[in-house]
């Protein structure tokens, strides 16, 4: 059984398109894209004072490395054209006698204009240009002396808070779902436009040895997929492994387990391969959104964190990243690796309960 | 010795459908059994019942003395079952599919190859075992599919439609097969819509409507009185333009039923009705015997006026 279940992945080069491409395009695209982290806001200025002093404070602007000054604006008429047309996300307006204000002594506003249609730029350019003229402040009143209060930030465990470090982790335990639940869920509903389940069901077998036939190869070619995309995320993206991967793949075996068991669920459900194709689509969705994939579950409303804890997705992606990024080990991780284990065997009784009377 | 197959009262329903309404019979061992209807009337439900495969809801079934609802794992073990619908792995070789099959069914490897070598050479597959299922011909598709439901020696092999859509010269191939397969004792339960086939059984059962309407060998249904009631004989008439003459005595009094067969035409008249009655030029016109298919819809008519009765009051 599960001998022949290997012939038709690889006889089938549409499912193997699907196993093993799609996943490994997906990672790079998204890896690539998703970076929340807010870099290179395309600015324009306006700086009608044109002192040394106005120039400096355009320059410690693009030093944050948040701002790139993408216009360089005669008017303000040509500044708002900037801003509406999109060409710039934020505008600097520097009026004529900020130079003499500053020098004087007086408080000098400068203009910021932020376009607010994306909120993450918008944040991010409110927040750095309020520091830059905090320190632009504070280096005028005090001179060469040291700052009373400093902070010293540092972050742990992902020094450069890289997108790619948070994403890929979580992205490598999505796709290794969809491409399970996915497999499972075609084959299974294959058989049955086939009408193979039916002469299946005419031979002694067992339903639950035709179920173990099938899950098998699928078990390993998930897992398998898994460790691929580990391998891409480590040559790729170089996001550096801190624990051990071998302690993430013990993790990983339920979570793989239940997603198989979902699959064999999805194929009691659905008539065709269509219709268990979204049907398993269907599934991955809340993954992905209540999982904490993209959304921190901490910043979720109670119900949805909830909701987002009663999935498997969740308590994988929260060992992965335990243990790619901050080293994690089994001591730290046992209590995912036994929920995991938990729901899958919730997960693969409902399947078992479900699918000999769906194979009749 | 007790009946290869035996069914009381079975029936099978689908929610408030009715699909198998109290179905009796018996199959001896080693008989070819013909089961025939319409579209529709229950043969595939039947089979699968008996299997086990879909539950009584009444009535009761045995196949090779086993349970059918207690002991349908003894029964799959010993019978093979060749579906209505191909359903063997198109993507899989035509050896593959066998090998699959073999491995499902228990064997191991040395009577697997054995039996795979008897059967390739028994249905002459020999020269397609490494193409794929899905790329074989009907005819060829067929063959493997019954390879394939032998692999375990089965006693007793239930055939649904086995010949559908295939040529009349693999037709004619498959049913040699299956005499080869009753000869050496092997039970068969075929389904068909084809009246030559039917007369090749050893005996036959009629299923309308999920009702078992008649049961016994071809001889004796045709010969059932229903088929030619009293008063009314069978003719046929020769003539150059069959459908012309269908429609110039369809409807005239004393006519019951008329259809064409190839260059003739045959009807079901009144007694005391003549050529001349007809039209007809007497030296065309043959008394005729009636067929199975003619037994098979006067069975239907009946059972139709029958239902409606029965709504009627
Ligand atoms: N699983 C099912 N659920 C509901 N109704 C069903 C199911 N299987 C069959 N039926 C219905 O039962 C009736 C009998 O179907 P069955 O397949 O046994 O007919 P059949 O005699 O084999 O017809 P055919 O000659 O077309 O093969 C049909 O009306 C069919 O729609
Ligand atoms: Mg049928």
């Amino acid at each position: 059984m599960a001998r022949k279940e290997l012939l038709h992945v690889l006889r089938d080069p549409t499912t193997l398109f699907v196993a093993l491409f799609i996943p490994v395009l997906q990672l790079v695209l998204l890896g690539y894209a998703i970076d929340t982290n807010v870099r290179h806001i395309r600015t324009a200025v306006l700086d009608e004072a044109r002192t040394q002093e106005s120039r400096a404070l355009v320059r410690s602007f693009e030093n944050t490395g948040d701002f790139d000054v993408a216009v360089l604006a005669a008017d303000e008429e040509e500044l708002h054209r900037a801003l509406v047309s999109g060409r710039a996300r934020v505008g600097i307006r520097i009026p004529e006698d900020w130079s003499r204000r500053l020098l004087s002594g007086d408080p000098a506003p400068f203009l910021l204009l932020v376009d607010g249609s994306e909120s993450a730029v918008a944040g991010q350019a409110l927040g750095t240009a309020n520091a830059v003229a905090l320190r632009e402040s504070l280096a005028r009143l005090l001179g060469d002396r040291p700052l009373p209060v400093e902070v010293r930030p540092r972050v742990l465990f992902n020094p450069d808070t890289r997108s790619a470090n948070f994403f890929v982790p979580g992205l490598m335990v999505v796709l290794t779902q969809i491409m399970a639940v996915m497999l499972t869920a075609t084959s299974v509903v294959r058989e049955k436009e086939q009408g193979t389940l039916e002469q299946l069901a005419m031979t002694p077998a067992r339903p639950g040895e035709i179920v173990a036939g099938k899950a098998i190869p699928y078990l390993f070619l998930a897992v398998g997929e898994f460790c691929a995309i580990a391998a891409i995320m480590v040559g790729v993206f170089r996001v550096p492994i801190h624990g051990s991967f071998g302690t993430l793949l013990l993790v990983a075996l339920p979570f793989v387990t239940a997603m198989l068991a979902v699959g064999l669920l999805v194929s009691t459900l659905a008539a065709t391969r269509e219709g268990a194709m979204q049907m398993a689509m269907g599934t991955v969705i809340p993954s992905i959104f209540l999982s904490g994939y993209v959304f921190p579950l901490d910043s979720m409303p109670a119900p949805f964190r909830a909701l987002g804890y009663c999935l498997p997705t969740t308590w994988l992606i929260d060992a992965s990243r335990g243990v790619i990024l901050r080293g994690a080990g089994w001591a730290e991780l046992w209590p995912n690796a036994a929920v995991l284990s938990g729901m899958a065997a919730l997960v693969l009784l409902l399947a078992a309960l479900r699918f000999p009377r769906s194979a009749a | 010795m007790t009946p290869a197959l035996e069914a009381r009262g079975a029936t099978v329903r689908f929610g408030r459908f009715t699909a198998v309404d109290g179905a009796s019979l018996s199959v001896g061992r080693g008989e070819v059994f013909g089961l025939l209807g319409p579209n529709g009337s229950g043969k595939t439900t039947l089979i699968r019942a008996l299997c086990g495969l879909v539950p009584l809801a009444a009535g009761e079934a045995s196949v090779l003395g086993e349970d059918a609802r207690r002991r349908p794992e003894r029964i799959r073990q010993s019978i093979g079952y060749m579906s209505q619908k191909f359903s063997l792995y198109p993507d899989l070789t035509a050896g593959e599919n066998m090998e699959f099959y073999a491995g499902i069914y228990g064997l191991g490897p040395a009577e697997a190859r054995e039996r795979r070598e008897e059967l390739e050479a028994l249905v002459g597959l020999g020269p397609y075992a490494d193409r794929r299922a899905g790329r074989l011909s009907g005819g060829w598709k067929q063959r493997l599919a019954l390879a394939c439901a032998l692999l375990h020696r089965p006693r007793l092999v239930f055939l649904d439609e086995p010949t559908a859509g295939i040529d009349p010269v693999a037709r004619r191939e498959v049913w040699n097969l299956l005499f080869r397969l009753s000869a050496d004792g092997i039970t068969l339960f075929v389904t068909t819509h084809y009246m030559d086939e039917a007369e090749r059984c050893d005996r036959l059962g009629y299923i309308y409507m999920g009702r078992m309407l008649a049961l016994g060998r071809p001889a004796d249904l045709r010969a059932l009185p229903g088929v030619t009631p009293p008063g009314t004989r069978r003719i046929k008439v020769k003539g150059e333009d069959a459908s012309a003459l269908l429609a110039s005595i369809r409807g005239r009094p004393g006519v019951r039923e008329a259809t064409i067969y190839g260059q003739s035409l045959r009807a079901l008249v009144d007694e005391g009705v003549g050529p001349a009655d007809l039209g007809l030029d007497p030296s065309r016109v043959r008394p005729a015997e009636a067929d199975i298919e003619d037994a098979f819809i006067s069975l239907s008519r009946a059972e139709e006026a029958r239902r409606a009765a029965e709504r009627a009051p």
